[in-house]
């Protein structure tokens, strides 16, 4: 009887403990979208003023709000593409050929991950402001690119390193040749490994401040858009929109992962 | 029966390991040939240069007649099934089998037909739409079979492809793994470390060791005739004796051993004074309570093992080293710690050139020079 | 030259030791609730698990800088906080609990907390139940098992944490901004303001190769506590 009570006593405790980090975390997250429904209009904000559905419809006329929202889709779409193609490629690549200096860049991935964001932000300026880039559109899918090819590589590679090579193998003494094989074989095998990296740049991308905040030149992204606007207390539509994006983004997921997780094909 | 595969001269470096040295082999067609080694012999190797996954460093591998090292795996008419089965994880049972047939553009049709077939013959009729991971290990098994077989290749190459199951199911594997072959007519180069999986299934062993091929010939000759120290140490359970040729008259040899002379069945190739190893089996072992003409081996009695219908009687010779012998459970029995005389008949005891002896020669030329 | 001296002025100095101090309450911070929160999500038998954990990264989704926004318009002198701690008499005048260390460390915590518990985590699934079931058949209580069994296996998940959070903290120049309103300023802040404010590129180039040749301290050391790189990452 007394080990029992322990046992529920320890069960408790861990419930309550849990459920406190997790309050921690989403704290700030109520905060946000409980302000996005403050019907106050004057700065900073911050004292609720009662309930209204009006900041979900004002966000539509706040053009500069939404222009760097799409800045932000059009730089997270582009960075994710073209990170997930190099990273695929890449974590391929290191996995299966040997050649000098593959340890030398194997330690160097880790690098941008360890490093602080800020360093990578001032390197990245000072390189495009040596090599006279105009800073913009460009420079941001760049340097969104640079920082997230590393994680897209981590998580394929952690998806190859459970792949069985003679798969390959069986496919060529099957008949199929290199490109048929990597686009019947290694590509869906690894489908699973790539897409969660693909979730990652993209996820990477849309929330970046620091490295942004020193490569945009003009062009406003959203995270940038939000940094601008503390100062003087950030409005309730930005909340409306964070919270639309937080929806939006728990939806894509659910969509994915089911598509994956449901997938029998999981387990290699 | 003709000549299917042909390795000449082949050999694999990796570096500075030299894993394949000089092979040469012959396979008929129609035949189950096995490899037979421990691993690291080179086995394996030998396999994946006949599939095309391996480039042979020098030499020639021949199929059908026409020299293949050039060609690359899916140009080549042999398939392999694979220690890991190597089954496609995102494709169906279906799809995985219908692979080689997609790839060659046969119909639709042909290519449903073909698989239904084909699955029936490995009794997985029903599994088409399940995937890899919902089978058992023998299903799995069965479908990497019946990938490769559907492409009716010249030559299948099996490497130890029952290695991952359990021992009851594999023995039921190898039997069917037999009907196959022999139903279909179709080649089987088999790799394997299981000694007794090669002895039941193969037509001929090659039994290879340290990248050479020590004997290939059929599993009774490979069993009574070992041609190596090597081989009649791998193969089964065997007792073995160095010593020195000291004569021989009519086709039999005096051994002389550490322990006192014995007689040996010998051909020509031996001489006097070669240093040799001598080969019993366990079960062709005699021994009695009198000395035997022309053996003076004299053992005390350790210990006995049952096995079963047979018993294994553990003797030991005055230098402390110990012999097997197999007696027929329930005949009468030394008492532990007596003194027996060991014996067998000289036909059934095997004479191989000792290895060592080649130093010796070596060693002499050198004094001579 | 000049630059390299204002590296060493008083005021700087200040300010790394500040910005070290930061990030080192916040490693330690992290790693007491990261830990016992991972190990009791990684222990988890039923399918909830992979929920618990996808519930750790869905606070990603929302823009960081409005999270840490969340925590200001929370913990300001008119914030929810200071109501509800009004509401229920347990202080009478408005308290402001911003633009102090101890806020800039709550951010920080809360920016890191998931990159000390996804490392840990792996670390911890990783870890054999029997090696418990052995501990305990042994005669150690659980206490011996926790520091005889349990941390020294999962000792790379916290080293990788810790490097994880310790180091980007260094960094990460807004939370300072936002909770520390300009009180709490760390080496980031320096860098930033050097880059966008002061217009002074060399000094701001000198001071993140302070942080660079820190990184690369850390991650030797942690490759020479027997940390492998490839834990690193998420």
């Amino acid at each position: 009887m007394r080990k029992r009570a322990k046992e529920k006593r320890k069960k408790g405790l861990s419930v309550a403990f849990c459920s406190a980090v997790y309050l921690f975390l989403f704290l700030p997250i109520f905060v946000v979208v409980a302000n996005s429904f403050n019907a106050t209009t004057s700065k900073p904000y911050l004292s609720w003023k009662g309930f209204t559905f009006d900041w979900y419809i004002k966000l539509w006329s706040n053009s500069s709000l939404l222009e760097s929202f799409g800045n932000t889709m059009i730089i997270a779409i582009a960075s994710t593409v073209l990170s997930t193609v190099i990273g695929t490629l890449g974590a391929v690549g290191i996995y299966r050929y040997k050649f000098k200096g593959k340890g030398i860049i194997n330690g160097l991935l880790y690098i941008p991950v360890v490093i602080p964001e800020i360093v990578i932000g001032i390197a990245l300026l000072t390189i495009f402001s040596n090599t006279g880039v105009p800073r913009g559109m460009l420079t941001l899918i760049l340097s969104h690119v640079s920082f997230c090819v590393p994680y897209v590589i981590f998580n394929v590679r952690a998806r190859l390193s459970g792949y069985d090579a003679s798969i390959e193998e069986a496919s060529m003494d099957l008949g199929a040749n290199r490109v048929v094989t990597f686009f019947e074989i290694t590509l869906p095998v690894l489908a699973p490994g790539i897409a969660g990296g693909a979730l990652l740049a993209f996820t990477l991308s849309i929330d970046d401040v620091i490295i942004s905040y020193f490569v945009n030149g003009q062009t406003k992204t959203y995270p940038l858009k939000v940094m601008e606007s503390i100062k003087s207390g950030v409005s309730p539509d930005v909340n409306a929109l964070s919270t639309l994006i937080l929806l939006g983004t728990i939806g894509l997921v659910v969509l994915t992962q089911s598509g994956l997780l449901s997938g029998k094909h999981n387990k290699v | 029966m003709g000549t299917i595969v042909e390795m000449l001269g082949v050999n694999k470096r990796y570096g500075s390991n030299h894993v394949v040295k000089d092979l040469n082999l012959t396979v008929n067609e129609g035949e189950f040939l096995t490899l037979l080694g421990s691993s690291g012999c080179g086995k394996t190797t030998t396999l994946r240069m006949i599939a095309g996954f391996e480039e042979p460093t020098t030499g020639t591998i021949k199929v059908e007649g026409t020299p293949v090292e050039e060609k690359e795996p899916y140009e080549r008419n042999v398939n392999t099934v694979f220690q890991t089965y190597a089954l496609f994880p995102h494709k169906t049972i279906f799809d995985n089998i219908a692979y080689g047939l997609k790839m060659k553009k046969v119909p639709k049709e042909e290519i449903r037909e073909r698989v239904l077939e084909m699955m029936e013959m490995v009794q997985l009729t029903g599994f088409e739409k399940r995937y890899p991971a919902q089978l058992s290990g023998g299903q799995k098994q069965r479908v990497a079979i019946a990938r490769a077989l559907i492409n009716r290749p010249r030559v299948l190459l099996l490497d130890e492809p029952l290695g991952a199951l359990d021992l009851k199911l594999r023995k039921q594997m190898q039997l069917e793994l037999k009907r196959l072959q022999k139903k279909l007519n179709i080649t089987f180069i088999y790799v394997t470390h299981d000694q007794e999986e090669a002895l039941t299934m193969s037509d001929r062993i090659a039994i290879m060791h340290d990248g050479i091929v020590d004997q290939l010939d059929t599993p009774t000759e490979i069993y009574e005739h070992p041609a190596t120290r090597f081989v009649a140490t791998f193969i089964g359970e065997t007792n073995t004796y160095d010593g020195c040729v000291t004569s021989i008259n009519d086709g039999i040899a005096t051994i002389t051993l550490e322990n006192g002379a014995v007689k040996v069945k010998c051909d020509d190739s031996f001489s006097i004074l070669e240093y040799a190893t001598i080969s019993v089996r366990p079960e062709k072992m005699r021994f009695s309570k009198e000395a035997h003409e022309g053996f003076e081996l004299v053992a005390i009695v350790k210990d006995y093992i049952y096995v079963g219908s047979v018993l294994k009687c553990i003797v030991s010779l005055p230098n402390g080293n110990e012999l097997k012998i197999e007696r027929l459970a329930g005949q009468e029995l030394p008492e532990i710690g007596s003194r027996i005389y060991p014996y067998w008949e000289p036909e059934d005891a095997v004479l191989i050139h000792n290895d060592s002896y080649k130093i010796f020669k070596i060693l002499d030329e050198i004094k001579l020079a | 030259m000049e630059n390299f001296s204002k590296l060493l002025s008083v005021d700087y100095l200040k300010i790394y030791a500040r910005s070290m101090l930061i990030s080192l309450m916040t490693t330690v911070l992290c790693v007491l609730i990261g830990y016992p929160f991972a190990y009791v999500i990684a222990r988890t038998k039923s399918k909830s698990r992979q929920l618990l954990y996808m519930l750790v990264i869905i606070p990603f989704w929302t823009n960081s800088l409005i999270r840490i926004y969340g925590w200001r318009s929370f913990l300001g002198n008119s914030g929810w906080l200071v109501k509800a701690l009004q509401y229920l008499h347990i202080i009478q005048e408005p308290v402001d609990f911003l633009y102090k260390t101890g806020t800039t460390v709550l951010g920080m915590v809360y920016c890191f907390v998931p990159f000390m518990v996804l490392p840990l985590y792996t670390a911890i699934e990783k870890l054999d139940g029997s090696l418990l079931e052995a501990s305990s058949d042994l005669g150690a209580r659980p206490f011996h098992t926790l520091f005889e069994v349990i941390l020294p296996l999962t000792s790379s998940g916290i080293f990788s944490g810790c490097i994880m959070v310790f180091i980007p903290c260094l960094g990460y120049f807004f939370v300072s901004n936002i909770l520390g309103g300009g009180n709490t300023d760390m080496i980031g802040n320096l860098i930033e303001r050097q880059f966008k404010s002061a217009n002074n590129w060399p000094l701001g180039a000198a001071l993140s190769i302070i942080l660079i040749l820190l990184t690369l301290l850390l991650v030797k050391l942690y490759q020479k506590l027997g940390g492998d790189m490839e834990n690193l990452g998420v």
